[in-house]
């Protein structure tokens, strides 16, 4: 069957899933399954990410909403990240880029293909092919602006939020400028790293003459298939990493925690947020041959059980004012935990996955680290203060080294008709 | 440019586990072809031969056709001037003047290099680089270039030069009869821009005599060619994609012209890494509009 019969047989509209069917069961089953699909598809737009429960790998994340998806979304598997720098310098060239992607983020998290198939065979296909048949996979995509994107090239410096400072230098810092900053990132999230890629992939191929990617990192984290429970990821380093995540799904926690609200940020950013991006280089090497109470004094946790020192479970109280028999503190004071703890009252939003970048050439050792990021509602008031404790006396600080930083205004989510970044073009 | 001649075994290949379910006994009896064959009968041409089995071409596209087939023999014939000249000074052992010439004559031939490749064995003994042949068959521009820029001495070239000479008179004759269609020229222009996003923007054309960017810049030329005599029917059909790839083509000479150096280029080794990044992206901001040119055919 070559591709000219294919889209004579589906009239130019089949989806990934179709494609699928179609492969499977031939054209009858098609049409049948491509109803099913779209009366799924068009049941399904329940726009509270918080509210999605777990039906099937296949689930689709809708793209549309108050809020992006990719926020507090539960975590995927995978994630493909990039910054794009824009070429252009025409606001109409901006907003019509925005408006291309978001037509297209809406179709690809459907499960769809990038957009509809010609059948002119001297044309290039429009969508790069390599998820057809593929699942959505709980595919999401998140578009947030740097500071950059404020400056003097398309007349919107006024507009730049005030929470959307320029992050200062933290202590051990050895940023690079290619893996920092960027006009607007893109983070992509699924559950499968195919689904992922392609939908970066797409995005900066539709962005070609307007937008040129800046950095690109994949990451990923245990897959949901290797611990069905759940549990708290593990890092590089082998600790969990994010027992103390707030509970968003209670919507009140995610005002408190996540969402811009006008209170700090312009009307324009209300329901957005603020995501950081660090890349932080692990020190592998090191770490490895470091003794376990170096490793557990430096997390404050015990390696095994995620349990604060002292404790047996890993929800246990941090009591950060225990001491022990000769009065020194249980869980040392410049542990990782017990300065990112913030007496309880900052908190931040971890969406973090590790990353595996090959080797470093120069030295053979491994480049690998986290991929940290975060959300918050206002960077100058959670992150900053947060990353300024951690960055100076961190015991952490002798195992890993930030490469790189970004922090980015996540704009409001779109509704149907609408499109991101609608609320500021 | 082994890229180029990977290209259509590659592509049969590719082609023929895509189409086995159809049972295509040519494209399976291709592929069984030896990689080290001459490449007797190139891929533009067994593309353009079965994409045309469309109608003949409207009147309009029939007149862009011609133009084209002129700019192409006119380029040609200055090939043959360049080439005569070039060869002159290798015989004469002047290396200064051959190597001055060099660059610039080989730019008439990237220019229509879709045509070329289109022509049988042209490609590979006009523009061959070392290791893309076997090394008792290889002949050309190239040779001449390690022998001027890397051993330094043309004392022995003088049956290379006589034998590119020779190459280059035989393809002007072959060019006047040249097959074009309207596939192969949409085809054709991305073809050229891909060369140089394969081996121009990396360095990897020009391995002694660093001219990389006179080829990159001849390569562009010839795409621009092709939309030029195809702009009325893109207008027609998509004015927005014909102002786009315009736009394109206006930037990408702009990333261009800070290397521009008398009458040609500076030396690909001068350029900083930022540099060819965005060349290689301004060139990827023109190929990827210009890949929509089909859009002209059909529908």
């Amino acid at each position: 069957m070559n591709d000219k019969h294919l889209a004579n047989t589906t009239a130019n509209k089949f989806t990934r899933r179709e494609a699928l069917k179609l492969a499977g069961v031939g054209g009858i089953g098609l049409l049948l399954g491509a109803t099913g699909v779209n009366s799924l598809l068009s049941s399904s737009p329940k726009n509270e990410q918080t509210s999605a429960t777990p039906t099937g790998a296949d689930e689709v994340i809708p793209f549309y909403g108050k809020h992006q998806s990719g926020i507090i979304t539960p975590m995927q598997d995978f994630i493909c990240m990039g910054a794009f720098d824009l070429t252009t310098t025409s606001l109409g060239d901006v907003r019509t880029l925005f408006q291309s992607w978001t037509q297209a983020a809406a179709r690809l998290t459907a499960g769809k293909n990038v957009d509809e198939e010609s059948d002119n065979t001297l044309l290039p296909p429009v969508d790069t092919g390599e998820a057809m048949g593929l699942r959505p996979m709980k595919l999401t995509i998140t578009f947030g602006l740097g500071a950059s994107f404020f400056d003097e090239r398309f007349g919107l410096t006024a507009k730049r939020p005030a929470p959307l400072v320029d992050l200062p230098r933290f202590n051990s810092d050895e940023m690079r400028k290619e893996w920092s900053g960027g006009d607007i990132v893109v983070q992509v999230c699924a559950n499968d790293p195919q689904v992922a890629f392609h939908a970066l992939r797409n995005l900066a191929r539709i962005a070609r003459g307007k937008a040129v990617l800046h950095w690109l990192q994949e990451g990923f984290q245990r897959t949901s298939a290797s611990d069905p429970t759940g549990s708290t990821p593990r890092n590089l380093m082998g600790f969990k990493d994010g027992t103390n995540n707030p509970q968003v799904n209670d919507p009140a926690t995610a005002n408190e925690v996540v969402w811009a609200n006008t209170a700090e940020s312009p009307a324009w950013m209300a329901g957005g947020s603020y995501m950081v991006m660090r890349r932080i280089r692990m020190r592998i090497e090191v770490w490895d041959r470091s003794t376990l109470t170096d490793q557990e004094n430096t997390f404050g946790r015990h390696r095994l059980t995620g349990a604060p020192l002292g404790k047996a479970n890993e929800f246990d109280e941090l009591e950060l004012d225990r001491k022990d028999a000769k009065g020194k503190p249980v869980i040392p004071v410049d542990s990782h935990v017990a300065l990112a703890h913030m007496e309880g009252k900052v908190k931040i939003l971890r969406r973090g996955y590790s990353y595996s970048s090959g080797m470093d050439l120069k030295t053979g050792q491994l480049d690998a680290g986290l991929l940290f990021i975060c959300f918050n509602r206002d960077p100058r008031k959670q992150f900053i203060p947060m990353q300024q404790r951690l960055a100076s006396v961190d015991l952490l600080n002798e195992y890993i080294t930030h490469v790189g930083s970004g922090l980015y205004a996540c704009l409001p989510g779109a509704s149907e008709g609408g499109y991101i970044g609608d609320t500021l073009f | 440019m082994i890229q180029k001649w990977g290209y259509p075994i590659a592509a049969v290949v590719l082609s023929s586990s895509l189409l086995a379910a159809c049972g295509n006994a040519q494209t399976q009896t291709e592929e069984k072809k030896p990689e080290a064959a001459q490449p007797d009968k190139p891929a533009a041409a067994d593309q353009s031969a079965s994409a045309s089995t469309a109608s003949a071409p409207s009147p309009e596209l029939q007149a862009s056709i011609d133009q084209y087939r002129k700019w192409v023999v006119d380029q040609t014939d200055q090939f043959v001037k360049a080439t005569e000249s070039f060869t002159t000074a290798v015989k004469a052992g002047d290396m200064e003047k051959a190597k001055k010439e060099y660059a610039p004559a080989r730019a008439y031939f990237e220019r229509i290099e879709p045509i070329a490749e289109s022509l049988g064995d042209f490609d590979p003994w006009i523009d061959a680089r070392e290791g893309d042949v076997p090394d008792n068959e290889w002949r050309g521009y190239h040779k001449l270039e390690k022998a001027l820029w890397e051993t330094k001495s043309v004392a022995d070239q003088g049956k290379v030069a006589d034998q590119l000479l020779q190459d280059v008179k035989q393809l002007r004759v072959k060019v006047e009869s040249v097959e074009i269609d309207v596939p192969m020229l949409v085809t054709g222009a991305v073809e050229l821009l891909n060369e140089v996003s394969t081996s121009k923007v990396t360095g990897e054309e020009e391995r002694y005599s660093h001219t990389d960017l006179y080829d990159f810049a001849a390569n562009v030329e010839g795409a621009h060619e092709i939309y030029k005599v195809l702009k009325p029917a893109v207008t027609a059909k998509d004015s927005a994609l014909a102002n786009e790839i315009e736009a394109r083509f206006a930037d990408l000479d702009k990333a261009l012209a800070p290397y521009r150096k008398g009458d040609g280029y500076v030396l690909y080794t001068e350029l900083k890494e930022d540099q060819v990044k965005k060349l290689s992206q301004s060139l990827d901001a023109l190929a990827e509009p210009l890949s929509k040119m089909g859009t002209i055919v059909g529908g």
